[in-house]
């Protein structure tokens, strides 16, 4: 397969960047989008060019790292997979495709597709955790949760924190994230006695890093690798609502 | 907890959830009332005649606009607040996702065009009606079956009959409701979302209910609107030389 690459290349934070025009041939349809990457890579390095910076580590759809935009989609046009879990043969042949870094005030590009992500990291770090003392390892199911409780907060906690919520999102709001993370805390009973102080300081965090606000779109979870709903943002807002009235 | 509506996020989207909540329910009472139209003009009068100047419709009124003005304010801090959000660079490519109603994306838009059909909508009636209570000033007058008429401000079938007469006017509020159906079939399941009552199960019945409602908005003031234009000439003779009742 062959493909025209349309990338944003910018130098560093500072500079003005723009889109540069690449061509990759005899890509296998088996390819991964990122195996596609390298190829390009591999081509500009032998031509001596500088190659694009992109972000990834596991390639196996876990770690969250890789980010980017592409033909108007978070980690591309394939439903619930990151770009690394993604093929070429979910392209065109011969079609051209545009790749973008995430786009949102609080993850500024630092080069090329690379963003800083680090506000999501300020954001676990002001609330994402249980600080309780839990003990030693308790015998196997002697804290009876349900099942239903249990599920929903390993889908929560499916969250990856690649942020493509906020990338995708019009307004930039990060609450899927922030939801996902209190929304796997709240419902175990280890998690759920803080959650009053986790959601008010995790909500204070997002809003002075400068993320914006939600207006229910839904564009957050249809872009979404891990499929993670919006139900968990409603009970964000209950958790924090909650917290606030007790003050 | 008095600050939290101003200065964080999820607050300030609850007060946008509240008064729009509010504001919802007002629209349906107006649109009740308007459908007394289609039964008994003589009884829309009467509905007219107890909401005057009184002090209970006067403070009503003061409390609509004020729910009007923080809804129309706050949708403005935020919708600055996420353009900033969003960042100088814009994507170059976007596209509209699956699942994604249009009228979610477009809410400010739908409340501006809601908002100027409201402006058109106060002239037409308010500042002709309740107004000229407040000021005492003399009623409208309007050229009605080719005569110049004095329109007592209780004699709200009489003016439903002549506005609706024109049809410019007619497809003025169409266009009008139509925007305010957009606007209702995101707000409605929206503001359920944002004071958190809503999880997977309540999201098709909420969405349900929200275009439900819109519809029923939309029908019960389009139909009144048309009717009025159809007969407009029965109803500006029915109601010409009404005197108020009560």
């Amino acid at each position: 397969m062959n493909f025209t690459l349309k990338i944003w290349r910018q130098k560093d934070a500072k500079s003005q960047g723009a889109f540069e025009t690449y061509k990759v041939e005899n890509i296998s349809a088996d390819t991964s989008f990122l195996e596609m990457m390298d190829i390009l890579n591999n081509n500009l390095i032998h031509a001596g060019q500088e190659p694009v910076a992109f972000d990834h580590d596991c390639r196996e759809g876990i770690c969250g790292m890789c980010s980017m935009h592409i033909n108007g989609h978070a980690h591309g046009p394939s439903q619930a997979v990151t770009t690394c879990q993604m093929y070429m043969r979910k392209f065109k042949d011969g079609s051209t495709i545009t790749i973008e870094p995430w786009r949102s005030a609080a993850f500024p590009v630092i080069r090329d597709l690379v963003v800083d992500r680090g506000a999501y990291d300020k954001i676990l770090q002001a609330g994402g955790f249980i600080s309780v003392r839990t003990n030693s390892v308790p015998d196997g199911n002697a804290i009876p949760i349900p099942k239903a409780d249990a599920d929903e907060s390993m889908d929560a906690a499916a969250c990856v924190g690649c942020g493509a919520c906020a990338a995708t999102c019009k307004n930039g709001s990060a609450m899927l994230f922030v939801a996902a993370r209190v929304s796997s805390l709240a419902k175990l009973p280890q998690g759920k006695v803080e959650g009053a102080r986790r959601a008010k300081a995790m909500v204070a965090k997002m809003d002075e890093l400068g993320f914006g606000n939600c207006t229910n779109t839904g564009a957050c979870q249809a872009q979404c690798p891990k499929s993670i709903s919006i139900a968990h943002i409603a009970r964000l807002n209950r958790e924090f609502l909650a917290a606030k009235l007790q003050d | 907890m008095g600050c939290f509506l101003t200065n964080s996020s999820v607050g300030k989207k609850v007060v946008m959830s509240v008064t729009g909540c509010f504001l919802v329910l007002f629209i349906l009472f107006h649109m009740s009332m308007n459908l007394t139209m289609i039964f008994s003009r003589e009884g829309y009068n009467l509905i007219c005649e107890f909401l005057g100047a009184n002090w209970y419709a006067l403070a009503g009124t003061a409390l609509l606009a004020a729910g009007v003005a923080v809804h129309f304010i706050y949708a403005f801090i935020l919708t600055i607040d996420n353009y900033r959000a969003r960042g100088k660079q814009r994507y170059a490519v976007t596209v509209q996702e699956k699942g994604v109603a249009w009228s979610s994306k477009n809410m400010l838009v739908l409340g501006i065009i809601v908002i100027m059909g409201l402006g058109l909508h106060l002239v037409h009636f308010w500042s002709k009606m309740q107004l000229v209570e407040i000021l005492h000033s003399g009623a409208a007058i309007e050229t009605i079956n080719g005569a110049e008429a004095s329109i007592h401000p209780a004699n709200g079938a009489l003016l439903m009959a002549f506005t609706f007469s024109k049809w410019y006017n007619v497809v003025l509020y169409l266009v009008w409701f139509a925007a305010l159906w957009f606007h209702l079939t995101h707000g409605v399941w929206s503001m359920f979302q944002t004071v958190g009552f809503a999880n997977d199960t309540w999201y098709p019945r909420l969405k349900c209910i929200a275009n439900v409602v819109a519809t029923l908005i939309f029908l019960g003031f389009a139909v009144v609107a048309v009717l009025c234009f159809l007969k407009s000439g029965e109803y500006m003779t029915e109601m010409l030389h009404w005197t108020p009742g009560l």
